[in-house]
């Protein structure tokens, strides 16, 4: 598959969010505000690049010419543990803005069924090593899209006068739903 | 024992209705649903509902990684040091999650295949962490059984009720068998992704009316 094609469809079309609802629980609880769904949207994408190419370079170099790939989600989900860890240490360490911009939302991401996701549909697509970092990082610019946008429109929903019993989750959803079929809209145009 | 507390435990009644172990599986069906209630656990809820089979090999999948992982770390929690527990129950799950994987590729290849990626995500699944860290690790096996069959109910039920609607008004069918004849079109914007969170929100909509009724 065409690699543009690839990050358009990863970013719009199959948003990862929207129409794989990967994700969800920070999108749900943390998305009443833009800023911080801009920290961990980039927190996420950065995470996702890295997580999904480690993945796939143990998948390919290791598990597979070991017969080990009954072991896949044991690996995958120790490798995102350790290496959001070690990007933890490392941004600490060397990049002090970075980290205060992003780091709070990095413990958060381990058990972000987005990140997960991502591993496992590059490992059932069969992707090749380009594919796997250009879905990665789109999936990622993709999530961060859909929680910013979420964001935003949450902060108008103050002025709003929603049911009572339409609370925050509820409320949320129903917009998620809106914004997801404006996403799919695209389909025609490229899909995975 | 935070869980139960305000919870009164009624005098008349069978034995069983009576009991502390009733308590804690009403208060995981209901108080403590994991999807209408604590809203976690969504992303399977959303992305395997468009079909009824899907919906109930999923909750029965997450039932039983629920029910083995509450018994495992309630029946050695004396065991797990305290700083690396998150860890322990990391493995735990997987470990699970690899098993169930497996039986459902042999013996369902399907669904299997219809699931994807979901069912090795329940590793992640927030609902299985948090009712290990919020419950098994304090409390008895017994309590820990009764806690874990009820949220997993409470996740199946709320599961097969979102997939009845989006099945019947999305395909017209349920598990499979026509229900609607095939000359009314069906609401196909059900069974598209979209669909899953119109019916989610319509559905926190009606159980929270719900609750507040119960609470007045």
């Amino acid at each position: 598959m065409n690699l543009l094609l690839l990050l358009f469809a990863s970013i719009v079309t199959s948003n990862i969010a929207l129409t794989y609802f990967l994700g969800m629980c920070p999108f749900v609880t943390i998305s009443k505000n833009v800023k911080v769904a801009f920290g961990m949207g980039m927190a996420v994408t950065f995470v996702m690049t890295m997580t999904a190419t480690a993945n796939y370079l143990i998948n390919h170099y290791v598990l597979i010419p070991f017969g080990l790939q009954y072991l896949q989600f044991l690996v995958f989900i120790v490798t995102i543990a350790a290496l959001v860890q070690v990007i933890e240490i490392f941004l600490d360490r060397y990049s002090p803005t970075l980290y205060a911009a992003f780091g709070i939302f990095l413990p958060l991401i381990t058990v972000n069924c987005a990140i997960l996701g991502v591993s496992l549909f590059v490992m059932l697509r069969v992707y090749n090593f380009w594919q796997t970092v250009v879905f990665g990082f789109g999936s990622g610019v993709g999530w961060m899209l859909a929680i910013i946008a979420i964001g935003g429109l949450r902060k108008k929903l103050i002025f709003c006068d929603p049911p009572e019993n339409f609370t925050a989750p509820g409320i949320t959803a129903i917009l998620a739903g809106i914004m997801a079929l404006a996403f799919i809209g695209f389909t025609g145009m490229a899909s995975l | 024992m935070a869980e139960t507390r305000g919870l009164k435990v009624p005098k008349k009644g069978y034995r069983l209705f009576r009991s502390k172990d009733w308590n804690v599986f009403i208060e995981g069906l209901w108080h403590n649903n994991p999807i209408f209630g604590m809203v976690l656990g969504l992303c399977s809820a959303l992305a395997v509902t468009n079909l009824m089979l899907n919906a109930l090999v999923m909750s029965l999948s997450v039932t039983v990684v629920l029910l083995v992982n509450s018994i495992i770390i309630s029946s050695i929690k004396h065991l797990i040091p305290d700083r690396v527990r998150m860890i322990a129950y990391m493995f735990i799950i997987s470990s699970l999650v690899i098993a169930v994987d497996l039986v459902l590729k042999v013996f369902l290849p399907d669904i299997s295949r219809a699931l994807g990626p979901y069912v090795a995500l329940i590793i992640t699944n927030c609902i299985i962490m948090g009712r290990a860290e919020s419950f098994a690790i304090n409390n008895s096996v017994k309590l820990a059984i009764s806690d874990a069959l009820g949220v997993g109910m409470g996740y199946g039920l709320s599961l097969m009720m979102l997939a009845f609607f989006r099945e019947l008004a999305g395909f017209g069918t349920l598990f499979g068998f026509r229900v609607i004849p095939e000359t009314v079109t069906p609401a196909a914007l059900l069974s598209i992704p979209p669909g899953a969170f119109f019916a989610l929100g319509t559905y926190i909509l009606v159980i929270t009316t719900i609750r507040k009724r119960g609470a007045k």
